[in-house]
């Protein structure tokens, strides 16, 4: 017994599930993240063309010393276009999921928690919300309201709210029951502070695993809209309108709905892998001891 | 029995509904306990000892319907207002889970943990209230308290989680613990260690104990008096001392008899009480352990018995034919 305490309180053993199915990809997704949130901050301050500067002389040109990505059919310089994109399609792709898990989480953690007439209200809103084909009533409703970033922003974050409150009322209710709820129960904790502190930093983890999936899918959403002209308005650049722009000169300019397209296939792979791996590891089925 | 009762059940019942009809997990229960001193509930599983602990604080479910009465310090629990409820668990009544790999907080270092009550009830600050959660962790023994305490519950072994939840209970020094099976979930050499933890912080801070567990053995030397629950009653009740001398229930008589013998010789088949629990929703006539009982008779297959007054010693039991001498239990 005695040499059994000695070895725990020596060293504790790191949990080797911390870093299962953490390889080079995720890394690799990471750093993609990473440089494309960077260069969206910093599109200002990087030696760039100005994206709305049109060069009409340099028409759907190539890639070349002067335009590194080519023009695009108005002639402006796509790599420029390619970044302050990003900042569109960050902005929206970032700030909607989050609006959503916020408004979600907290309304799935309020139904969870106290079930009843609360969890009625809360789940037959949401069903409602579900109950519309979510492209239609973005469609709908940007073309209501015109388009403009916030609308975008308000309209998508509103569709990924039922979403997120079952992911937060489920992981709720898988919470609720255990036991250091009731002992926290057991021991006065206020229903405030049982939801803050006890509840909620462990439905945490599912919300910011599926967080960063929704970006990838609002990124794609984002450009739907875009290329359907329902996005940002031009001339600002994002990268939903720069692949509509570019499909009209596919057989001439591939490139210029290439590049765009790369990268948000990249940014919207990125986002999945990294949403995918951690909740891989906060899935407590895979979990250790 | 010194002073007057801290604690005072009476004729307490719960029933939950479930889909069979009302389950009846505590039938009729009356107890009382003192300052200071330790009561023993003993049982075996699903006889309703851990529905009476969650009963005496309050934490049924919702749907559970609850009669009788349960006074704290003359203060019936079920009449006094939620936020003084909230008040009281914690600072004046607090309790040991069964479990203490489900009853800390994954996500939250031990520490932080154990301030919680400290500032809920105390009001300390938090720096403060982290300094008094490493004195108790000092307190309850466990080694290197200053670093434990930035730890998570996933780093600790299941004696220390224990001690841990130990700690938290006995943060606010409250009059009451409830242990609901303090040590069912822990390896056996850890399980003298927490019970004399448990024994030692009782009498330093002259706290009342109620010991739930289903080994008669636990509550031997650790306790002023055992109370023995079958399908949610009481079926005997004596100071320790005297349950010990003579058992008059034969349920309480099978129970000791499946406490393994250390002397006893190789291969000596185990003493199992036939049978199952009666099923809660269908309650046998008469007495509960009936079906079971080897010595049961017609009478109590149709009439269920009461326990009886308490004798010279304070022993009560219920049983129409109670077994053992009652001579021996005086002397």
């Amino acid at each position: 017994m005695a040499a059994l305490d000695a070895s725990e309180i020596g060293g504790v053993a790191e949990a080797p599930s911390r870093r299962r199915g953490m390889g080079p990809v995720f890394w690799l997704a990471v750093g993609w993240i990473a440089f494309i949130i960077l260069i969206a901050i910093l599109a200002n301050l990087l030696p760039l063309a100005d994206p709305s500067k049109m060069t009409l002389l340099a028409r759907r040109a190539g890639p070349s010393a002067a335009h590194l990505l080519g023009t695009d059919s108005l002639g402006r310089d796509v790599l420029s276009r390619l970044v302050f994109g990003a900042r569109s399609s960050l902005a929206v792709g970032l700030l909607a999921p989050l609006l959503g898990t916020l408004a979600g989480g907290a309304l799935g953690l309020l139904a969870g928690y106290f079930g009843g007439r609360i969890e009625l209200i809360i789940i037959g809103l949401t069903d409602v919300l579900l109950a519309f084909p979510p492209l239609v009533l973005a469609l709908a409703v940007v073309a209501y309201l015109g388009p403009s970033i916030v609308n975008l922003i308000l309209v998508l974050g509103i569709l990924t709210v039922p979403a997120v409150t079952r992911v937060a009322r489920a992981a709720t209710l898988a919470v609720r029951e255990r036991d250091f709820v009731t002992a926290a129960r057991a021991l006065g904790a206020s229903h405030r502070r049982i939801l803050l502190r006890e509840i909620l930093p462990i439905v945490m983890l599912p919300l910011s695993a599926f967080f960063l999936v929704l970006v990838a899918v609002i990124i794609v959403a984002e450009g739907i809209l875009s290329f359907l002209g329902l996005g940002v308005p031009p001339p600002a650049p994002t990268w939903g309108s720069m692949i509509a722009e570019g499909r009209d000169n596919l057989d001439v300019a591939p490139h210029i709905a290439f590049f765009p397209s790369i990268a948000m296939f990249l940014t919207v792979l990125a986002f999945n892998l990294v949403g995918d791996t951690l909740r891989a590891v906060t899935d407590p089925k895979r979990g250790t001891s | 029995m010194s002073g007057a009762a801290l604690l005072e059940v009476e004729d307490l019942t719960v029933e939950l509904p479930t889909e069979r009809g009302p389950l009846r997990a505590v039938a009729g229960v009356s107890l009382s306990l003192a300052a200071g001193r330790t009561l023993g509930i003993v049982g075996e599983s699903g006889s309703g000892k851990t529905m009476l602990s969650r009963a005496v604080l309050r934490l049924l479910p919702h749907a559970a319907r609850v009669t009788g009465r349960v006074r704290f310090e003359g203060r019936d629990l079920y009449a006094i207002s939620r936020e003084a409820l909230r008040r009281l668990r914690g600072r004046e009544l607090a309790v040991v889970f069964q479990d203490p790999m489900t009853s800390l907080n994954p996500v939250l270092t031990i520490g932080s943990q154990i301030a919680e009550a400290l500032r809920e009830h105390l009001g300390l600050a938090q720096a403060a209230a982290f300094a008094r959660a490493v004195e108790l962790l000092a307190e309850v023994g466990i080694p290197e308290p200053e670093r434990r305490a930035r730890q998570f519950p996933h780093q600790m072994s299941g004696g220390m989680r224990q001690r841990v939840a130990i700690a938290i209970a006995l943060s606010c020094e409250p009059k009451l613990l409830i242990a609901d099976e303090p040590t069912t979930a822990l390896d056996v050499t850890v399980q003298a260690q927490i019970l004399d933890l448990l024994a030692r912080e009782q009498s330093k801070r002259h706290m009342a104990l109620i010991l739930i567990t289903h080994d008669l053995g636990v509550v031997a030397g650790r306790t002023d008096e055992v109370a023995v629950m079958y399908a949610g009653g009481i079926v005997e009740r004596a100071p320790t001392r005297a349950l010990f001398k003579s058992m008059r229930c034969p349920y309480t008589q099978a129970l000791m008899a499946a406490i393994p013998k250390l002397h006893a010789p190789p291969h000596t088949p185990l003493a199992a009480i036939g049978g199952s629990p009666p099923d809660p929703t269908r309650p046998p006539s008469g007495c509960p352990f009936n079906p079971r009982c080897r010595y049961a008779q017609e009478r109590c297959r149709c009439e269920p018995a009461a326990l009886t007054p308490p004798d010279a010693s304070g022993h009560q039991y219920a049983c129409w034919f109670p077994v053992g001498d009652p001579a021996a239990a005086e002397g």
